[in-house]
């Protein structure tokens, strides 16, 4: 069993590298973009990996139709929506801004104006001539006794 | 005691330490609530038969695993006879059974310290912290024992065992679950500490003293903890990165967040009596993002490279676990919150403001990450879309947070409690402006071009950590310069522990923006005896070789770097295939140094003969994990505080010299 592991590991192949060289566009401008690119797709074999991070053939797959489709002159959004198209949004790591996801991404400044606004009336509540308790009628009487007798 | 039998006797005691948990939950807290002291009483003996049992099993598991035990399923499925001697041990919590053992047996240590070390505690309030301590070992020995029971026993045991994932056979992995673990479970005690003080119904200046040291170990271990998890990544994973936003990494982050907010504002329920509510209801969210965390790596809901179980049950257990003791601890305190009254009062400029919006700040910053990491099941389940949220939400949600934490951090750390004068407080910062200023325009004016992480960036680090000096001169006083070496040395040790973490904060920030503005990559064909330069640094590849290890196959190249013409030293980069488990890794080569690291993977030959080479040049990147342990380092400084030594308790323990800040 043990020697058909090792022969098996043989031939299965052994990818390393995210990027290959052969990959690389000429046009440095152009591969400036694409990695940018790459850094927001998400490999969809992988778990939670970019396709520029991926070891994957679909990951490889992916940054070779990127390139493809900025060397035929699309613009970064139009790669984006091409790949969209195809593979739905699960492939953006970068979560769109429609949508329910505007829950998302509002989510945490209106936490933040939500408990600074509770933060700040607390912390007013708490100051020293709010805090120290007024004296009741009564006391009032008997603090004038006090300081008239 | 024959060894064949050992694994029954694992099995066996750990039914036992279930049963011992039962009842030091049950008898103390009816003694409490009666006030039977004998019933009270019974805490300590249970918590101490209840660890002393799990300990044997735990012991158990692991001789298993070192003898290679093949007729115990869990063996069989993550160990290996080839396998060394470290990674068979450390494989005892490399999978789902194992490691839950070991999450229940660090919950044991902890609540049988709190029973040894507790002494001084008042009777009720001991009794029922064990016991809430007690419960939650109930839930999880008996999610270990009817869903995850790892002495299961195979009725024909085969020769050998189906190995460990090679991606865990290494050292900063095997250590990083039980840090993270001595983390989350520490959590625990500061809920339990919450939930017995809702029970009594009180909430002051000792209770705060007593669950500060928890807390402070609790969040020391998880620095610890997620620097190792981290540390591991950029050098095992192969390009480098230290944080990708991954659930299960969020699930130790989330915890880690709302502990440094309970960390703080512990601090002013002790100094000054108010934030109670608050501090207790932070106390019971840290445990239950322990809980959320231990479900999302459990449960494999989330799928991540991490998630080793995929079985729904034992999702729906821990899921339950959750609902119950959050459930129960939440409507505990709605019902008791109102009695906890605060005491002091503050202005608006105050050290005690400062800290509110500190843990305004982390506690959203922890909630940012909580939507982003279970926003993918919820746009799933409730809008039907299946989407990421990866790293560029985080980024661009989390960081605006964390830089505003940053920017106040020194400003809140040196103002007075109860009334400040932000005019005066800002004036003493004076130099930290200065130079902070100083170094963004220096940095904005050498590079040309480039993002503003790098100048933003250190420059928020320079304003932390000279901020934090400047809280330790101002410590110091006036006079001659031996009188304040003098006071510099007496100040209690928790000044120190303060000052050092935020320094320790500041360095982490350093690395990080100096990481992601100015790191190098190249990506390159290399033949055998060709030399390339990347930045001011040459590599030449000298060969090539196939080469095997104790358990594993390796292509190994040999190359050499230098900087203008003088050799620095020799890189081997690795690629390795772990034939057991049929998964190639790869190892990188890192020439490590104090100013960079140079990182190199290597990848397959090409058609040519040559072989695909990347290098990278990353600046400063030790300084990431060095500011993590400079932070737990504080974290250890503040935790030897004579004032929580003696004192739990003894809460008429004299003042310390230092007047009270």
């Amino acid at each position: 069993m043990r020697v058909l592991l090792l022969v098996l590991s043989l031939f299965m192949a052994t990818p390393a590298l995210a990027v290959l060289p052969d990959e690389i566009l000429d046009d440095p401008v152009l591969e400036e973009r694409a990695r940018e690119l790459s850094k927001g797709l998400r490999c969809l074999v992988c778990r939670n990996e970019s396709i520029d991070e991926s070891n994957a053939d679909l990951a490889r797959d992916l940054r070779l139709l990127v390139r493809e489709r900025l060397v035929a002159g699309d613009t970064d959004d139009e790669v984006i929506a091409y790949l969209v198209d195809r593979y739905g949004e699960f492939v953006l790591l970068n979560p769109t801004r429609t949508g329910a996801n505007l829950i998302l991404w509002i989510a945490g400044p209106a936490m933040f104006v939500l408990a600074g606004g509770i933060a700040l009336f607390y912390v007013r509540r708490r100051r020293p001539d709010n805090a120290v308790a007024t004296l009741s009628e009564d006391e009032e009487k008997r603090l004038d006794e006090i300081l008239n007798s | 005691m024959l060894p064949v039998m050992i694994a029954e006797i694992g099995h066996f005691t750990l039914i036992l330490a279930f049963f011992a948990a039962i009842v030091q939950f049950i008898i103390p807290l009816i003694g409490a609530s009666k006030g039977w002291r004998g019933w009270m009483t019974v805490a300590e003996p249970a918590a101490t038969a209840q660890f002393a049992l799990v300990l044997t099993s735990f012991a158990a598991l692991t001789y298993a695993f070192v003898m290679s035990d093949f007729s115990l399923l869990v063996v069989v499925q993550n160990s290996h006879t080839l396998k060394p001697l470290l990674y068979k041990i450390t494989g005892v919590w490399g999978n789902h059974e194992g490691s839950l053992l070991l999450w229940v047996m660090i919950l044991a240590l902890f609540g049988a310290c709190a029973a040894w070390f507790g002494q001084n505690l008042p009777a009720t309030l001991r009794a029922r912290v064990l016991s809430v301590q007690a419960a939650v070992g109930v839930a999880f020995y008996a999610f270990i024992l009817f869903t995850s029971n790892p002495f299961t026993r195979l009725a024909t045991a085969p020769f050998d065992g189906e190995g460990l994932n090679p991606l865990l056979q290494d050292i900063g992995l095997a250590l990083h679950p039980p840090f993270l673990y001595l983390g989350y479970v520490g959590l625990s005690m500061s809920f339990s500490f919450a939930v017995a003080a809702l029970i009594e119904g009180k909430v002051d200046a000792a209770w705060a003293r007593w669950v500060r040291p928890w807390t402070l170990a609790a969040w020391l271990f998880l620095t610890i903890g997620i620097a190792l998890g981290s540390w591991w990544a950029y050098y095992e994973l192969g390009w480098g990165g230290f944080w990708f936003w991954d659930p299960v990494e969020n699930a130790s982050f989330m915890p880690w967040l709302i502990s440094a907010a309970l960390l703080h504002s512990a601090i002013v329920v002790e100094k000054r009596e108010v934030l109670k509510s608050w501090t207790i209801l932070l106390a019971i969210l840290a445990f239950g993002f322990s809980l959320i965390g231990t479900f999302i790596v459990r449960s494999g809901v989330l799928t991540s490279v991490h998630a080793f179980a995929n079985d729904p049950e034992r999702g729906v257990f821990i899921l339950s676990i959750l609902v119950i003791f959050m459930g129960g601890a939440l409507v505990l305190y709605a019902l008791r919150a109102g009695v906890m009254e605060a005491k002091g009062v503050f202005g608006l400029a105050s050290r005690e403001t400062a800290l509110v919006i500190n843990n305004v700040l982390l506690a959203v910053s922890a909630f940012i990450v909580f939507v982003g990491t279970i926003w993918p099941l919820i746009a799933e389940l409730f809008f039907d879309r299946k989407l990421s949220v990866g790293p560029p939400f985080f980024d661009a949600a989390f960081t605006p947070f964390i830089v505003t934490l940053a920017v106040i951090l020194p400003i809140g750390s040196i103002m007075p409690w109860k009334r400040a004068r932000l005019k005066r407080t800002l004036r003493q910062l004076a130099p930290a402006l200065v130079l902070t200023v100083l170094v963004i325009g220096l940095i904005w004016t050498m590079q040309t071009g480039k993002t503003l992480i790098g100048p933003i960036g250190v420059g928020l680090a320079v304003w932390l950590f000279v901020g934090a000096v400047i809280d330790l001169l101002m410590r110091a006083g006036r006079g001659a310069v031996s009188d304040r070496m003098r006071r510099l040395r007496r100040l209690p040790r928790a000044d120190w522990g303060k000052a050092v973490a935020h320094m320790g904060f500041g360095i982490t920030v350093f690395g990080i923006s100096a990481l992601l503005a100015w790191e190098v990559e190249d990506i390159r064909v290399v033949a055998i005896g060709e030399t390339y330069d990347v930045g001011s640094y040459s590599l030449t590849l000298n060969d090539v070789r196939d080469d095997r290890g104790p358990n594993y196959n390796t292509t190994i190249a040999d190359m050499s770097l230098s900087r203008d013409g003088v050799s620095i030293g020799a890189l081997y980069p690795e690629k390795r295939v772990y034939p057991v488990a049929g998964m190639p890794t790869t190892e990188a080569a890192i020439n490590q140094s104090i100013l960079r690291d140079v990182y190199v993977v290597i990848g397959d030959q090409q058609d040519d003969g040559g072989w695909a080479v990347r290098t990278y040049i990353k600046p400063f990147a030790n300084w990431i994990w060095l500011g993590a342990i400079i932070m737990s380092l504080g974290g250890v400084l503040s935790l030897t505080d004579r004032r929580y030594r003696i004192a739990a308790g003894a809460s008429k323990s004299p003042k310390s010299a230092v007047p009270a800040e």
